[in-house]
């Protein structure tokens, strides 16, 4: 199957400082792809500049977005400007100031579709009721009427999802979409994105830093560091065998229930830490992880190791993974 | 959906209702609470529909001589407010010169708050180059006295009522530009227009659907104040005889007024107390809606 998404070799800077070091993926008709890592690993850069939506400063350096046979790096304005909104769209992390505060929401989802599709104004409204029920708010003829502040966070987020998803894309790019929601509201969120993903044949390409998030709603997740993709695999043998050991100290640092032996929701034993700091990635001439690494070895000082795949379809960018799992290759072989 | 969503979704919808109908009632009643907005407004008013009426109140050319000269006000019934140095009636001007000082006034701001607005609009939402450029023709037209300019410009065309117009909003423009630019450029890099440009609106869709939305309480305030000085400034212009020779004007009845200004104080007071009630009134109101529509003031 023809990738919807492909992303070659895409390299992003601000003047004097690179933050994106030639990234390549690929995301597929109707799958979910979690972009994973802390916050400064160029996760949002990564995704803004597909979009062709980075802050004015910052230039794409190198690189092809193919989108649908587009690219969209050599794209005019004009032409980026219909696929945005239509073909692809943005959910971003903060729904209470996302809407514009001054006009009602049905206005702003009708003004969505009357941009991308010849309708008319009334029409227009009517879809933008009908969308409203879709995302799961009550009485849609009369919210459509009102203004953003009458709604709470979540029901503010589902608007922003009725406005992403108006135009039936064919990928939604999701910005941290319920860092700013409270727990039971967040599943909530995601459960409908998924759901909506499922029923309009959508792809989804989901930034977060959260993986319970990607554990349950992802189908493959690829791993930054410090601008670089270090990991990329789909989300089973993420978690059952990560092998890079960024991805490793993630896991780690978080609280996961296979860890604790009888299914306890708590724990008392004290979280592993990844020791040092991204700063560190600087001025590192080989891999960015290499200071912080338990496992250095002299050789990965020597130049950022490529991505290299692994036998069960994930992608590893590690000297020593790949080397501990070559024989395995050649003995399956 | 969980229990605990449900409950969240009605406590939600019981809040939200008629949100926009209760906001303009809230606006009603924080108005009338406002005496200083309510007086100006009343005043305003009575000003604008003496204006309407001046036709019917006062028939005929208010430049035709009806009496003799110099009535005091009083001394004919014919003439309540009584007759200048050419035996024109006085009340009559005052009621065609509201007409025409509101008139100038209100058009000469509406063309200074279109060039402002647009102007400040792009420096502010461009940036970059565009808006240093425009910044600078901004303070350009600022380091010239706001008045000379207008003499400058109806000296150099023809006193005539469009021309006057035009020249006062030419120099009123950078005030508005400096206020729109300032909202602009904040505003721009809100979420919400971020937003707007992932989904794919080009500049002017952003520009005037999302943010001039936004930035249009202090743009109505600013306009009741230059409505007020551009009514000055017309005055000025009447007064030094470089008004439009056709039309009574607030201004040019104080400057026809002027000679007799020992003997006959009135025919300078009677237009120049127009004028201070007039602006007055355009200031309170305009203090009243800045009230009114200032965010920080809401308690929504």
């Amino acid at each position: 199957m023809a990738p919807l998404l492909e992303v070659r070799d895409l390299a992003v800077g601000f003047p004097g400082q690179v933050v994106v070091h030639g990234v390549s993926f690929h995301i597929d008709p109707g799958e979910t792809l979690a972009l994973v890592g802390e916050s400064g690993c160029g996760k949002s850069m990564t995704a803004f500049a597909l979009m062709r939506l980075l802050p004015p400063t910052a230039r794409i350096l190198r690189g092809q977005v193919l989108f649908d046979g587009t690219d969209l790096v050599a794209a005019s304005q004009r032409v980026m400007r219909d696929i945005l909104g239509k073909r692809i769209s943005l959910i971003q992390q903060e729904p209470m100031t996302s809407l514009n505060p001054v006009l009602t929401v049905g206005a702003q989802i009708a003004e969505v579709i009357r941009r991308h599709e010849p309708v008319s104004r009334a029409a227009a409204h009517r879809r933008a009721e009908e969308l409203l029920d879709l995302v799961g708010i009550p009485e849609p003829g009369r919210r459509a009427k009102e203004f953003p502040h009458n709604f709470s966070g979540g029901m503010r987020q589902r608007v922003m999802v009725a406005m992403a998803v108006a135009c039936q894309p064919r990928l939604i790019i999701a910005d941290e979409p319920t860092t700013a929601l409270d727990v039971t509201i967040q599943a909530q969120v995601l459960d409908l994105l998924d759901g909506l993903r499922g029923q309009l044949g959508m792809a989804v390409l989901l930034i977060t830093h959260d993986l319970g998030v990607v554990a349950q709603w992802a189908d493959r997740a690829t791993v930054m560091y410090a601008g670089r993709i270090v990991e990329q695999a789909p989300v089973r043998p993420f978690f059952r065998r990560p092998r890079h050991p960024y991805t490793r100290g993630l896991l780690d640092a978080s609280v996961n229930e296979a860890g604790e032996a009888d299914g306890a929701h708590y724990t008392t034993r004290r979280l592993n830490e990844i020791s040092g700091s991204v700063a560190s990635a600087a001025a590192e001439p080989g891999c960015p992880f290499a200071p912080r690494c338990r496992e250095m070895i002299q050789a990965c000082r020597a130049a950022p190791p490529a991505l290299e795949p692994m036998p069960d379809g994930s992608e590893v960018a590690c000297i020593i993974a790949a080397r501990t799992e070559a024989p395995r290759v050649a003995a399956v072989g | 959906m969980s229990t605990l969503s449900q409950e969240h979704l009605t406590q939600h919808s019981s809040v939200g209702p008629r949100g926009s109908v209760r906001r303009r009632h809230r606006l009603l009643r924080a108005s009338l609470r406002n005496p200083s907005f309510l007086i100006g407004l009343a005043i305003l008013l009575t000003v604008i529909g003496i204006a309407l009426t001046a036709d019917q109140l006062f028939p005929g050319d208010p430049q035709d001589m009806v009496g003799a000269p110099t009535l005091w006000p009083g001394q004919d019934a014919e003439f309540p407010l009584g007759t200048d140095s050419l035996g024109r009636n006085v009340a009559s001007g005052l009621a065609h010169g509201a007409r025409v000082s509101l008139l100038v006034g209100a058009s000469a701001a509406a063309i200074g708050l279109a060039i402002g607005t647009l102007i400040g609009a792009m420096a502010g939402y461009f940036g970059g180059w565009l808006d240093t450029l425009l910044v600078r023709l901004t303070e350009l037209f600022q380091t010239v006295p706001t008045f000379l300019l207008v003499i400058v410009i109806v000296a150099i065309g023809r006193p005539t009522a469009p021309v006057i117009v035009l020249a006062i909003g030419v120099a009123a423009w950078p005030t508005v530009a400096r206020l729109v630019r300032a909202q602009f450029s904040s505003l721009r890099e809100a979420e919400f227009i971020a937003a707007a440009r992932s989904l794919g609106y080009g500049a002017p869709r952003i520009i005037f659907h999302e943010i001039l939305p936004n930035a249009l309480a202090p743009i109505i305030v600013i306009g009741s104040v230059m409505v007020a000085n551009a009514i000055l400034t017309e005055a000025g212009l009447s007064f030094l005889n470089m008004g439009d020779p056709n039309l009574i004007s607030w201004g040019s009845m104080i400057g026809d007024g002027r000679p007799l200004l020992r003997t006959a104080w009135f025919l300078c007071a009677l237009p120049g107390g127009a004028i201070a009630l007039t602006v007055l009134a355009l200031n309170m109101v305009g203090d009243g809606l800045n009230d009114l529509l200032n965010p920080r003031s809401r308690t929504a």
